[in-house]
């Protein structure tokens, strides 16, 4: 007897929160970005498919999927450091190696007009016609490197962007002093 | 509101602003001789960009002589402020020098070398100022190119062009900083200037009051421009603290209201500009003197002699303290420009003086000691009771440490001013301002990073969009394709005799000359540069036009072309024959659709073309074409070259058959071993085709162009575009060839081939290459054979071989150039049959993205042809191709016009 | 000419964080020496045993952390902490117990939380509390000034009783606090308390020995150098009056309410300031900077705060003094303070 009245009591108790909770889940819910999506705004977009993906957005999948979040070599530790964050992993060490910024240049002398660079490009960032020279869009080109290797006569060269008075990080120490008179 | 507050203002009333704290002063290092004159260095380094904003266009080169004030850029936006010439000279470079900046890196600078005559440029003086109107004033400040002398140097005209009514206008006299008493000076020696031009800037903005606001270490100033107080004008003191000086305290200072945060001083009514502003203006619109020259500060106990010096802008550092004699100190010698607080450490001393360099700072150890090594943070808060902004420096010094840049918003790092106090006070030395700066750079590095990786992932997406819809595109056209072809077929064999006896007639002179004066008139009224933008517009037309064809394709599409058939084989003598060959070349194009990039460069072609058998020739290129074609897994262009030799030695030989067949095989061979993305077999092939060109005898051309055809066809896995170009060639070849009936029917194989093509996808690859080979051998040796039958034959043979080879999106280029070959033939039929396999090819290209460069060409083939059918057929094919361009959005710059 | 470069400002003031803590040491000179003119030797000697352990402490493990140990041994902050610590102490405490509680203080309350900078609350008077509730009977064995012990305590007595629990005559520290009236000595505050607690009125405590002519017989003139030491302080601008101000003003308005609500049972303010450790406290205690509150209004809640507990604790509490529990739970409540009393940054002011 007793013990039916403690079952009985239990379950209106269990079913009693129960309710709440699912009331509580439905009205409070948090409408969160998709992970891809937040993984995505992460990676720099170079689409440089260094991670061995065909751009930011397969390899944001991946990740989500469970890849590794160390085979973004343009985004650096810093990008490692963020989805480590985001995934709630430990950050690890990059999977190559981190290089300058850079952007990709035709040499114009050199260029045949052979659009096959254009076809690389994944951000569209290169202008040209067949058989007319081609030349990169500096502000679009994301340095990811795609077009160097299709170019028939290597006339495309990766940058590196110069450090201007603008851009200058503050960064003391890196100044070197020159001896005057 | 303001209306009180003129009233409190008037009356004396001073507020007080948060923070600041009392550095010791040193004024008197340098404010106890008068300023000294302008020294005239050796050389003058301008930099063209000495303000915020943006650097306006050169006007001088390196050679020219330039005189003093002589305007060495010109603005090209409102921003935009000019440099001038600071004594008369030569320029002797425009270069990069370091640059008077905390980094010292280089910008870009006008280089004079000083004549020492410091001749002035003819200047217009004016006395009476309210002659001028407003805009007139503007403009003068705007072309002396004054930036504000307050630090940020912002262009002051901007300041004064504010639409906004100005009730209260604050001269800025304070200097605050320790050590810097250029503005003091000034204020001192050239009162009445000063008031000249503070007297200009109440005209311009017609302000209600004027405070000229000094701080209470100046006495001497305070009393020379009290003597000009009057009903709207007061000079106020301020009590000496810093930083009083800064646009947002001394606003409070004077006003007691605070500029809002996103605002600026202008929406509260009030401007304020410095007073060697003020100075400068009076300068420029007064005496025509543009900013050449500044008062600097040139103090510090490491300087045996201090004081204030004119200095003309772009005076070297080292060269202007000079005569100060500056006692290095061992290994601690600091150039510090500007004050102690806000001033930064100049890495070279070659460095120019600017527009907003007030004072060189040089200091012993004992005086400013260099700062000992940072330690913890005892969280004290003496930072947080020192900042003018009311930040909390202690907070944002631990998130600036952990790089917390979202802390660091929300603590309202970029309310910062940089003035130093927080790290004036801080007992454990922290650098607080570099955190803080190395903190900002660092978020705006970030903020534009996420800029530009949104910009590319946008791209991306829209080029991944794009390429997927074409590929839709071109699989439903593949199919569309198909199912004509088939009905062509049928309709070819019923149609064809019928029309090859009705249309036999000569073909109308008038017609002709019709062609050619459209064909002229066309050309004149479209000059190279025009072309496009003309050809474009057409297209659009013409793909309005195709669109609603398109709709109808299905019943409509076999039936015309089958018609455009028939009136171009009724012209050729034997249309049979021609069509048979057209089919086969069309086919042959359609499978090297893949293929690798061509680029014709004619090297070997001369050597060849002297030869007087054209069949030799034509031997020669084929072995080159071979032999490049083999090497085409090497990327080098030189073996091409190497291997041309052997051509040479064949050459002499008198049996062109012989020689035709020879090629043939050899072409084979090539073709097999090519599995190539190389551009070099590419390249050779186009040269075959050049030599061949003088050739007398069109049936070995016309094999030869087969056997090169093929070739390519093998060789195309890849998947470049200009492949087609190699095919389009071989039709360069036949060109000139006297036997319209062959090139006709090369022209039409090339429609059927094209047809074919877009049942490639779908298509196995079942027949293997080799069949296909062994059969076109035997064209090639018949070839020079007389009977077009034959000839018609193999040409179908192979046609179907190369269809179902064939996987490919033929690339653009294929088309245009197969016209401009044609073009000279003198049989329009031929014409008309090549312009419609162009047409086809064209449909399936689909993306034709590159309509532009084709156009063109197009175009002018076709105004070289005799005969109106020509010309209409390219239309045709045009409109054709036009349709399929339609359907891209142009969302992508032309730099896509290539793809594909 | 090679130049060198470096970040603005240039310009520092003189006064850096070595020089700021000792400081503060110079100015606990006066009460100090008034502490030993009442109390006698006792606190001098823990004030050494814990500077010197502290020293010693913070060095070991600066070395274990791989910090710099010189240079941050030379910021002063640890022999700082030792010497609050030794001031605060019952003056025979055994030598073991100091020990204890200037490790704990620096090993636990300190480094464990990060260094100098990071630690939540203050050392010594976590290390206090700790001693407290871990050996009440030795943390309350205060003995009665000086001229009211019977047996006098000289030099060596002291060293012996810190070191052994017996003077060099072999009295036991039970028997030093034994005033000259035979009663067991305790503070004032205590004496108070327990009074109170017997059912008689304040002013009937008050007339016992231990107090003087308006507080605690010797403690009101401790208090009165400390204060004079503080105001030094605040002279150098080396502590905010923010905390020191709102504290002691806290303490003198909350007491005197309940002071004029119920005399008898009632504090009056002046004991409440100048018996215990209100003023020490106040100007050595609260303005630690690391543990409290930075900004300027966030410090007067953090006074006021800490003086509402004070007077709570002292009053209905079951300790005597309350300095170190109110600060400890002022401590915790920082960062909240912090947050709700940022200043409005400038421009953000509704003009």
């Amino acid at each position: 007897m007793s013990i039916g009245i403690a079952v009985i009591s239990l379950g209106l108790l269990a079913l009693i929160f129960g309710l709440i909770l699912g009331y509580a889940a439905i009205r409070f819910k948090v409408k969160a970005d998709p992970i891809v999506e937040q993984i995505d705004a992460i990676l720099p977009q170079t689409q440089c498919g260094q991670c061995g993906y065909p751009g930011c957005k397969p390899y944001a999948n991946a990740i989500a999927n469970g890849d590794a979040i160390n085979k973004c070599p343009p985004g650096g530790e810093a990008v490692i450091v963020k989805l480590a964050d985001l995934m709630g992993v430990e950050p690890t060490k990059l999977e190559g190696e981190e290089k300058p910024k850079a952007v990709a240049f035709v040499h114009e002398d050199e260029c045949i007009g052979c659009t096959k660079c254009i076809q690389a490009c994944p951000v569209d960032a290169i202008l040209g016609a067949t058989r007319q020279m081609h030349t990169v869009i500096a502000d679009e080109c994301t340095g990811c490197e795609l077009c160097v290797a299709p170019c028939p006569t290597d006339c495309i060269e990766m940058i590196p962007i110069d450090e201007t008075t603008k851009t200058w990080q503050w960064d003391l120490q890196s100044i070197s002093i020159k001896e005057v008179q | 509101m303001i209306q009180s507050i003129l009233a409190h203002i008037k009356q004396g009333k001073l507020w007080r602003f948060a923070g600041g704290v009392f550095p010791s002063e040193r004024k008197s290092l340098s404010n106890q001789q008068p300023i000294l004159p302008a020294l005239i260095p050796t050389e003058l380094v301008i930099p063209l960009n000495q303000h915020i904003g943006e650097p306006a266009d050169l006007l001088v080169k390196v050679g020219d002589s330039v005189l003093k004030g002589q305007p060495l850029t010109h603005h090209n936006n409102f921003r935009a402020l000019p440099v001038h010439a600071s004594t008369s000279g030569k320029v002797t470079a425009i270069e990069s020098r370091p640059s008077c900046h905390p980094s010292g890196l280089p910008e870009i600078s006008i280089i004079i070398a000083p004549d020492g005559n410091d001749t002035w440029i003819e200047r217009h003086p004016t006395t009476d100022i309210s002659q001028l109107d407003r805009h007139a004033i503007i403009d003068k400040i705007h072309l002396a190119g004054i930036a504000g002398k307050g630090g940020a140097g912002f262009p002051a005209h901007l300041k004064l062009s504010g639409k906004a009514d100005i009730e209260l206008l604050i001269i800025n006299g304070i200097e605050c900083e320790p050590y810097i008493t250029a503005d003091d000076m000034l204020m001192r020696e050239y009162a009445s200037e000063l008031i000249q031009g503070i007297e200009i800037i109440e005209q311009v903005t017609q302000c209600k009051h004027t405070v000229i606001a000094i701080e209470s270490n100046k006495p001497e100033a305070i009393a020379a421009l009290s003597e000009y107080n009057n009903e709207q004008r007061r000079v106020t003191v301020v009590p000496t603290k810093y930083p009083s000086g800064g646009e947002k305290q001394l606003i409070e200072l004077i006003t007691g209201k605070q500029v809002p945060n996103k605002g600026y001083p202008i929406d509260m009514g009030i401007l304020m500009h410095n007073v060697g502003t003020a100075f400068a203006i009076k300068r420029a619109v007064m005496d025509d003197e543009p900013l050449i020259s500044r008062i600097v500060t040139i103090t510090g106990e490491a300087f045996e002699q201090r004081g204030n010096v004119h200095a003309l802008i772009g005076t070297p550092i080292e060269q202007l303290i000079a005569p100060f004699n500056l006692q290095p100190q061992d290994n601690q010698t600091r150039l510090i420009i500007g004050g102690p607080m806000m001033g930064f450490t100049l890495p070279s001393a070659s460095a120019p003086i600017i527009k907003t360099t007030n004072c060189i700072l040089a200091p012993t150890e004992q005086e400013l000691p260099t700062p000992g090594q940072e330690m913890a943070c005892i969280r004290c808060g003496e930072c947080a009771d020192a900042c003018p902004a009311s930040l909390l420096p202690q907070q944002l010094y631990w998130y600036a440490k952990s790089n917390d840049h979202e802390k660091l918003r929300e603590y309202n790092l970029f309310d910062c001013i940089e003035c130093g106090s927080c790290a004036y006070v801080c007992p454990s030395e922290i650098p607080l301002v570099q955190y803080y700066r190395i903190g900002k750079a660092d978020i705006r590095q970030q903020e534009q990073e996420a800029k530009k990786a949104e910009i590319a992932r946008v791209r991306h997406e829209a080029r991944q969009a794009r390429l997927e819809r074409e590929k839709q595109e071109r699989e439903a056209r593949n199919k569309a394709a198909a199912e004509k072809r088939k009905a062509q077929i049928l309709a070819n064999q019923e149609k064809t005799p019928a029309t090859a006896s009705t249309d036999q007639d000569v073909p109308a002179k008038d017609a002709v000359a019709q062609a050619l004066e459209r064909a002229k008139a066309k050309r004149t009224a479209e000059p190279q540069d025009d072309d496009m933008a003309a050809v474009r517009k057409a297209r659009k037309e013409q793909a309005r036009l195709a669109k609603l064809a398109k709709q109808a394709q299905t019943e409509d599409a076999p039936t015309q072309q089958t018609k455009a058939e028939a009136t171009s084989t009724a012209k050729t003598t034997n249309p049979a024959v021609a069509a048979a060959l057209a089919r086969a070349k069309a086919k042959k194009e359609a499978q090297q659709g893949e293929q690798p990039i061509t680029h014709s460069d004619s090297e070997p072609a001369p050597s060849s073309a002297p030869t007087k058998n054209s069949a030799v020739a034509a031997a020669i290129a084929r072995a080159k074409a071979k032999k490049a074609a083999q090497q085409s897994e090497a990327e080098t262009e030189t073996a091409a070259k190497t291997e041309s030799e052997p051509e040479q030695s064949t050459a002499p030989t008198k049996n062109p058959a012989v020689a035709a067949a020879i090629a043939r095989a050899k072409a084979k061979k090539a073709a097999q071993q090519s599995e190539a993305e190389t551009e070099t077999a590419a390249k050779t092939e186009p040269e075959p085709e050049q030599s061949t060109a003088p050739t007398k005898n069109p049936a070995v051309a016309a094999a030869i162009a087969r056997a090169k055809a093929k070739k390519a066809a093998q060789q195309s896995e890849a998947e470049t575009e200009t492949a087609a170009k190699t095919e389009s060639e071989p039709e360069q070849s036949t060109a000139p060839t006297k036997n319209p009936a062959v090139a006709a029917a090369i022209a039409r194989a090339k429609a059927k081939k094209a047809a074919q093509q877009s049942e490639a996808e779908t298509k196995t690859e079942t027949k293997t290459e080799t069949t296909a080979k062994t059969e076109s051998e035997p064209e090639q040796s018949t070839a020079p054979t007389k009977n077009p039958a034959v000839a018609a034959a193999i040409a179908r043979a192979k046609a179907k071989k190369a269809a179902q080879q064939s996987e490919a999106e033929t690339a653009a280029k294929t088309e245009s150039e197969p016209e401009q070959s044609t073009a000279p033939t003198k049989n329009p039929a031929v014409a008309a049959a090549i312009a419609r396999a162009k047409a086809k090819k064209a449909a399936q290209q689909g993306e034709a993205v590159n309509a532009s460069d084709k156009a063109p060409e197009l175009e002018k083939p076709a105004a070289a042809s005799k005969n109106p059918a020509v010309a209409a057929a390219i239309a045709r094919a045009k409109a054709k191709k036009a349709e399929q361009q339609a359907k891209h959005e142009q969302m992508q710059p032309d730099s896509q016009k290539d793809n594909r | 000419m090679k130049l060198n470069l470096a970040s603005s400002p240039f310009s520092r003031k003189a006064l850096k964080t070595p020089e700021l803590m000792r400081l503060v040491m110079l100015c606990l000179i006066p009460g100090v020496f008034v502490q030993w003119y009442v109390f006698g030797w006792g606190n001098l000697i823990q004030i050494m045993i814990a500077g010197i352990l502290a020293v010693v402490t913070e060095a070991i493990i600066l070395a274990i952390r791989n910090k710099p140990v010189i240079r941050t041994i030379k910021d002063n902050s640890a022999l700082l902490t030792g010497v609050l610590l030794g001031i605060s102490l019952p003056p025979y405490t055994p030598w073991w117990i100091t020990a204890i509680g200037i490790v704990f203080a620096i090993l636990v309350v300190k480094h464990l939380y990060g260094g100098l900078g990071q630690n939540l609350f203050n050392p010594a008077m976590v290390a206090y509390v700790l001693l407290l509730i871990s050996f009440p009977v030795h943390m309350t064995s205060w003995v009665p000034p000086e001229s009211l012990m019977q047996h006098s305590v000289t030099f060596a007595d002291a060293w012996s009783l810190i070191a052994s629990g017996f003077s060099i005559d072999g009295y036991s520290l039970q028997q030093i606090k034994t005033a000259v009236d035979g009663t067991t000595m305790a503070t004032p505050l205590d004496t108070l308390k327990t009074d109170l607690g017997h059912g008689l009125t304040v002013s009937e405590s008050l007339n016992k020995p231990i107090f003087g002519t308006f507080a605690g017989f010797g403690s009101e003139w401790i208090s009165i150098a400390f204060l004079v030491g503080g105001l030094f302080l605040l002279k150098q601008k080396a502590i905010g009056w923010q905390i020191p101000a709102s504290f002691l003003g806290g303490l003198f308005v909350i007491s005197l309410m309940g002071y004029l609500s119920d005399p008898d049972t009632m504090v009056s303010p002046l004991i409440h300031l100048f018996s215990g450790a209100s003023i020490f406290a106040a100007f050595f205690i609260l303005t630690d900077p690391v543990s409290a509150s930075t900004t300027p209004r966030g410090r007067i809640i953090f006074g006021v705060l800490i003086a509402l507990l004070t007077y709570v604790i002292r009053t209905w509490g079951g300790y005597p003094d309350a300095i170190a529990f109110a600060v400890i739970l002022a401590n915790m409540c920082v960062p909240l303070i912090d947050y709700y009393t940022q200043p409005s940054v400038y421009g953000s002011r509704k003009a």
